[in-house]
This record gives structure tokens, sequence and C-alpha cells, in this order.
């Protein structure tokens, strides 16, 4: 039997009847991370790193049932021993180890390898089966380095205060947008928010996370208070009435679809930087080798194609169908995330 | 180079006319001539050669990647432009050199009679010097499609606001056969040289479709009405017993079309007329499709010439005994042409008049249009009286008013991700109709879907999929498209046996179900109705 399977409700332990992200309702449910796609509701028990339980709570009731660890603490349910470890992805984001008699078994959820200063770095897991993610999974996804990047947005910035333009910055409201104020130059300016990001910002400043100051839009305040400042705003928020109100303004996005000419025009907005939570191709590889397995299973992303690549380089690798979806509503093409900021 | 780059992404960035001015402005005051010559070449489709072939650069940069060439495609399928793969998989280089856009073309032409191998070593040196940007812009002039979203009349509005030069003034002196070997920045723009004028044309004028209904156009009475031909828009110059044929792509076709060769001795100097070049036998026009089937190939022969003869319906008269004559209102122009016309009418049977449409009221017209079909027509076109020639698209003296399309229901059965702005999402579709209990395909489309619907459709493609084949993915026959067409031919080469004109997706019909699609016979019920009167 294998230690892990994927069935129709999500990726499932049956020594231990325990899923993985489940996304119909189950019994126990391991979470990797708070995005809507990997957090579903309706689902009896949760646990989760100790990090995510706010956000988590937030969005599917304070009264879910609902028990947390931090990173290396393992439990052992029927003989199968559990932990998380960082996945690097957004703030709580964690890969699952799952050890039973001596097989080990990784499923990383959403992951990326760079350090971003705001989670905790994602840490490579020696395992023999490895469930990966592929959302950026061919050659043409290659990310800058972040500094590179936040100087383009911070000097972006600086040139629309000349040009007397306000800012508005996207980005999901939980993970990019956080990781994108920290990298923000809060010497320029002030930094406004969203509703949807403001109150995830508050969720997770409970938590006890350091985050640069915000101040919350709000229907009262006057069109001059915008002058020279940046507007962190959910995807959903672009293109909306409530954007209208910081005219004249520069938009922007960050994502890792913003790495290529197609989606980029196809959003038009005036600039997209290159900034993702999910590893680059470079990053997957390094990530596949670095876990020391020989059987990797692909789940959502570019699965056919980097399956096919994965098993020329000698992986016994296979690819899995799940509802997972990467990044793909940030640039308002995916179908999941959207609701979260809605 | 670099600042060619710059201006690449600044132009690739925006979706704002102001803005893509401005960039362009300041690439031509602060680039040194030569560069200003070849971007002015490149932005108006003047690319260098292509002296690689596109096969060995997929390989080599494949190689370059390190990894297998069947990734490459992929990429590529994904990315939906060649250059920018090329560019994008290539790894992080730290080295740099910048040199001139004109140091650039000329690296990329020298390598024209190398052998492979050199062309190789050079290719795959400049891409290590390169960053990403400068790589995808390199790639671009080796591959040619140079195309960022700037139209000749936005770049002549960007020389025209740093030369202080008049548009139209620039606009013309762009025109022709120039390439930058054998003119100057200054000598292109700047001087009047009258021996290299004898093939320029004159820039067409476009004309905006009538949206709504004629009557909003004011008096009847203040209107030209004419048939709106369905061939290819020319335009053709004599001076000094030489003729051009120039299209409407600005392209030079005068050897595509012998039959007008006796003209240049026929029309006087001086002498530009615009008009459709249309297949015509035995006193009537033919179908577009004799057409086509000549536009094609390289070489015009006797056989061609004589399945699919041409003649020039001239509809306007832009340079009378060389005079440009733009300027005067639309009667007087037709007046000339008409005068122009008949005298050559004796010796000559390759020049016709595009008669008018006589009429008091819209509501004749109106059933004039409703013939369109009968004449092989595409519709009216309607010309104010008093207006000048325009440059380019121009609202106001020419409108195109076009008849009612053709449709029918189709059923989506093949999906293929697009190109360019449209990569990576589900967007070219194939469709069917029934014959009996199958679904035959009778035609593709890209167009007139917004781009909700699109995501949409591009959704249910990735959740529907039964097959994949390459970038092509069949899926389950469900969504009901009502297809729009121009014309309908029959056709030998596919299997539902027509061919249709400009055909698109003219709405989704969310409200039926595959079913209730229209049937092969309804189709040809379409094709004997509409179709061309003779079986080929």
């Amino acid at each position: 039997m294998q230690l892990l399977q994927f069935t129709e409700r999500g990726i499932y332990c049956p020594q231990a009847d325990v899923y993985i992200d489940p996304w119909r309702p189950v019994g126990k449910a391991i979470i990797t991370h708070g995005h809507a796609d990997h957090s579903r509701p309706g689902n009896r028990h949760y646990i989760c790193h100790t990090h995510s339980e706010q956000v988590i709570r937030a969005r599917l009731g304070q009264d879910i049932q609902l028990e947390t660890m931090g990173y290396g603490e393992t439990f052992t349910i029927n003989g199968v021993r559990f932990s998380l470890h960082p996945a690097g992805h957004i703030i709580g984001s964690a890969q699952v180890r799952v050890e039973y008699k001596g097989q080990v078994w990784v499923a990383s959820g959403d992951y990326k390898t760079e350090a971003d200063g705001v989670c905790a770095a994602f840490e490579p897991v020696k395992c023999h089966v490895f469930i990966t993610e592929c959302t950026f999974g061919l050659p043409v996804y290659k990310w800058p380095a972040q500094e590179t990047v936040f100087a383009a947005i911070n000097s972006w910035w600086a040139k629309n205060q000349a040009d007397g333009k306000v800012t508005v910055l996207s980005g999901y409201s939980l993970g990019k947008a956080q990781r994108l104020l920290q990298g923000l130059d809060t010497s320029l300016g002030t930094i406004f928010t969203h509703g949807a990001i403001h109150n995830m910002n508050h969720v997770l400043r409970e938590s006890g996370i350091d985050l640069n100051p915000t101040t919350l839009v709000t229907p009262e305040m006057n069109k001059s208070t915008f002058k020279g400042g940046l507007v962190l705003a959910p995807p959903s928020a672009l293109g909306s009435n409530w954007q209208k109100q910081f005219q004249p303004f520069s938009e922007g996005i960050a994502s890792g679809w913003m790495g290529l000419r197609g989606p980029r025009r196809r959003r038009a907005v005036d600039r997209g930087f290159v900034l993702s939570d999910h590893a680059d191709w470079d990053g997957l590889n390094e990530a596949i080798a670095a876990t020391g397995a020989e059987k990797i299973i692909t789940t959502h992303g570019s699965t056919n194609v980097f399956t096919k690549w994965l098993r020329e380089k000698g992986y016994d690798a296979t690819a899995e169908s799940t509802e997972f979806e990467g990044e793909l509503s940030e640039i308002k093409e995916g179908n999941q995330k959207q609701e979260e900021q809605e | 180079m670099r600042r060619f780059a710059q201006l690449f992404t600044e132009l690739d960035q925006t979706t704002k006319t102001l803005q893509k001015v401005g960039a362009m402005a300041d690439y031509f005051q602060e680039a040194a001539d030569q560069d200003k010559l070849w971007a002015i070449a490149l932005l108006s489709g003047r690319r260098p050669k292509r002296t690689i072939r596109t096969n060995l650069l997929k390989e080599w940069a494949a190689e370059s990647a390190g990894i297998p060439f069947w990734l490459f495609e992929e990429s590529y399928h994904i990315v939906g432009d060649l250059a920018e793969t090329m560019a994008a998989i290539h790894p992080a280089t730290n080295q740099h050199t910048d040199r001139s856009l004109t140091d650039w073309i000329d690296t990329i032409r020298n390598l024209r009679d190398a052998e492979d191998d050199a062309k190789k070593a050079a290719i795959t040196a400049v891409w290590s010097t390169m960053d990403a940007t400068e790589r995808l812009v390199f790639n671009k002039l080796i591959t040619g499609g140079f195309r960022v979203g700037v139209s000749q009349k936005l770049m002549v509005r960007a020389l025209a606001k740093y030369s202080g030069t008049e548009e139209n003034v620039l606009a013309h002196r762009l025109m022709g056969e120039w390439s930058p070997d054998n003119t100057t920045f200054q000598q292109l723009l700047f001087e009047e040289n009258p021996k290299d004028q004898l093939s320029r044309p004159y820039p067409f004028y476009l004309a905006y479709a009538v949206e709504g209904q004629p009557e909003e156009l004011g008096a009847p009475a203040d209107w030209l009405a004419e048939r709106k031909w369905d061939g290819i828009r020319g335009q053709l110059i004599v001076r000094e017993n030489q003729l051009f044929v120039w299209s409407r792509g600005e392209e030079l076709v005068t050897d595509k079309f012998p039959e007008f060769g006796e003209l240049a001795d026929i029309l006087p100097s001086g002498t530009v007329l615009d008009g459709e070049i249309l297949p015509f036998k035995e006193g009537a026009p033919l179908s577009f499709q004799v057409l086509q089937t000549r536009i094609g190939r390289k070489n015009v022969t006797a056989g061609i010439l004589k399945k699919a003869p041409v003649v020039l319906v001239a509809y306007d008269l832009l340079e009378h005994n060389g005079e440009d004559i733009r300027h005067k209102p639309q009667v007087q122009r037709r007046k000339l042409l008409e005068q122009v016309v008949k005298a050559a009418s004796d010796c000559t049977s390759k020049l016709l008049l595009s008669e008018t449409v006589s009429f008091n009221d819209w509501e004749q017209l109106k059933i004039e249009r409703s013939k369109s079909r009968e004449y092989l027509c595409e519709g009216l076109m309607l010309k104010k009286k008093d207006a000048p020639y325009g440059v380019g698209r121009k609202k106001g003296g020419w409108w195109k008013w076009k008849v009612d399309p053709l449709t029918i229901d189709a059923v989506m059965i093949y999906a293929m991700r697009g190109h360019g702005i449209r990569a990576n999402l589900y967007t070219d579709y194939t469709f069917a109709v029934w014959d009996g209990e199958k679904l035959v395909s009778f035609t593709k489309a890209y167009s007139g879907l917004t781009d909700a619907e699109i995501r949409k459709v591009d959704t249910f493609v990735k959740r529907n999929t039964i097959d994949r084949f390459g970038p092509v993915r069949s899926v389950n026959p469900e969504l009901v498209f009502e297809i729009a067409f121009e014309g309908i031919n029959r056709s030998t080469r596919h299997k539902s046996g027509v061919a249709l004109r400009f055909p698109r997706m003219h709405r989704w019909r969310q409200d039926k179900s595959a079913a209730e699609a229209n049937t092969l016979q309804d189709l040809h019920d379409l094709l004997n109705a509409y179709g061309p009167p003779d079986a080929p």
C-alpha cells in the first residue's frame, strides 16, 4: 500500500486516515498553508503550523477544531510519524514529512527556495518520495534576484511621486502583500492598504509577526491623503471603482507570470514585476535534487512537461492531478484564490 | 543597443499611445543618426534579411541552456514568441558589452555567407554578453517579425514631435522603397530628392465602419456611394512612363500584376490612382478566391493570367499631371478621375471606373446594400462629397458599410494556444457541424470573444481535454458559438467541402447545447445560396 495516495478528496494517508490539503471535506486534514486552494472549509479537524492558525481561523471560522505545531515537532498516528518543515512560500507555510516503517514521503505544498526574509526559509527534507508543485516548471521561468526587483519597485514609486501619481501595487493579500510591504522603502512615503490586505496584516500582527507600518484606505479619506503614497491592493481590486479614487495613478503587478510578455501585456498594467512565492525552474530542480528522492510526484503547474523532464533525468516521476492552482489568480487567470479577497 | 532595448521595453510596457510617442521622441532625441534610421526602418517593418535559419537558432538556444530540444519546443508553445523563448531560457550572464544598434545589425548581416559553425559561435557568444532584455531585442532582429505594438502612424507622430516637421509630410517621405543602406537619416526625412520620388506612393486613406444607421451621417445629398469591391486595395502610379503598383501593406507588387504593364504608356506621367485590384473576366468580377490562388504564387505564369486575370477598378485620383490633389474635395477628384479613366479606356481594358450608386435617400441605399452579394461585393462605401483624401484611418470622409455577415452555429472541438499577447491561453479554436451523428470540422476562428469570455473558454478547455497533440487539445464537444463569415466557397482541401472568408466568433451561444448546433447540410445550403455560381 502506498503511504500517500491521490484520491477524489485529496492527498490521503490510509494508514493514519489523514489528508493533506484536501479539496473535499474530510475528518482530519493537515494544512500546508493558508491560501484558499490549500485550506478549504468543511473539515472536522485541522492541523497546521502555529503561524497559519490565525489566518486559517480568520478565513474558515474561529470555531473550527484546529491544533498547531512548530517546525520540526512530530506527532504519531497509528505508527505514522508526521512533522512540518519550512516551505518558504508564505508565513506559516510547511512541507509535510510522513514516515512509516522507514519509508519517508514529503508533500511540499507550495514552496520557493529563495529566502524572502519574511517567512521561514525553505529547508530541504531528505525523503524517498517527494511530492512537488511545478507552477513554474519550465526553463523560461527564472527569477531575478529579489533585491533587483525591489530596487525597481522602489524607483518606480519614486518616479511616480515625481510625476504626481499615486502608486498602486497588486499582489495576493496573504503572502505577496507582506513580502512587498517588507521590501518597500518606507522612507519614500506612506504605504496604504486595501481592506483585504489590512485584514490579513492585522491577523498576522496579532500572531506576533512584525510588519512595516501601514494605513488602511477608508471611505472618508480625502484624495489628497494619497499623494506620493503607495497603495497595496489585491489583484481583484485592479480596475475596480475602488481604485479610481487614487487617480492619477500608475499601477503594477508583482507576480511570477510577469516574467513573460504575453501575460504582462494581457493584464495591460503600467508595470509588471517578476516576484513569485513559488520556486522557479532552477529552484524546483535544486529542491528536488536536495531531497535525495528517487520517486517524484508532480502536482499543479506545468506537470506534463516537468514530469517528462524529470524522467529523462532518471527520476521515477509521475504526475497526479489535484485542485491546487499555483499563482494564476494573481493575474486574474485562476478561479480559486480570488475568493479570499472578496 | 542598450538605449534601443530600453525603447523596446518602454514601448512594450505601456498601452498608452501618449507614452509610446513620448518614448520614441526621447529616443530620437538621444540616439545617433544611423541608429535612428535603423529604428525607423525596424518600426516600419523594414527588417534586415534573415541570415540564420530558425531551426538552427532553436537548437543553439536549447544547447546553450542545457535543455533538450523538445523542452525548448514546449517552452515555446507556452511563451508564444520565439525570440522571447530563446532570450528567457539562456542562463544569466555577468559579461556585458554595449555596442550600437547599427553595429549589431551589421554583425547579423555579415553572417549571411558564413558557415553554420561560425554563425553558431558568433550568435552564442553574443547571447552571453547581454542581459535578458537586450537578448530579446537582438533575437527579434535575427528572427525578424519585429512587432512592438507601434503603428507607422504613431512613429510618424513621434518623429514629428521630435523634428517639428508636419506628420503628413513625414508619412509620405517614409513610404516607398528605401533602406538604411541607400539613405541617411537627414536625407530620408529632411531632403527633397525628386529622383527617388518616382515610385513613392501616398499613404492610403482607410475607412471606418458604419456602426449604427447611415442616417447618422447626415443628408444623403452630401454623400457619394460606391460598391465595396472584394479584391486587393492597390495604388497605381505612372510617372515618366514607369509603372508602380503598391499594396495596402506598403509592398511594391508591380511584378505580380503584369496586366497593368501597358498602363505605363497609356496614362499620362504624374498619375496616381487608388482602387481595387479585382479578378475580372468577360465583363464581370470573379470571386475573391480566384485572386487568392494567384497572390501566394512566386511566379505569375501564363496559366494563372488566363485563369485569374485582373483589372483595376479605380475610385480615386491622388495625383494629376504630377500635382498632389489629395486636398481637393472628393467630387472634384472624382470628376478628374472620370476624365483620366475615360481617356485611357480606348487603349486598355485593364482600367475601369468604380461607378457610383445613385440614391436619393438612405432607404434606397439600404436596398442597394442588400444586393451586395449579387455583385460579389462586401457592401457599400460612403464618401463625403466635400472631403479631402486623408492619411491613414481617420473618421469623417470615408465609411464602409458592409453587408451583414452570414452565420452558422457550430461546436468547438479543438483548441490551440494563442501567440503574443494571448500566449498560454487557449484562444484559437476549431469548429464543427453535425453530419448525422458525427461532427465534421469546417473552420477555425480566433477573434470575436471578449477577454472575460476567452478566460472562461480557456478554463473550459483545460478541464475538458480529451487528448493532446502538441499545442492542440481536443475537447469535449459542448460549447456552441455562432460563427460569422463574409463569404463561402467550395473547397477540395477541407473535409467539410467548404472554405469560409473571414470567419470569427460572433456570439457564444451559451443558451444552446451541442446537439442544437447546425448541420453540414445547413452549411451546404449556404454554399448553394451564396457561394460562387461556377463549380470548379
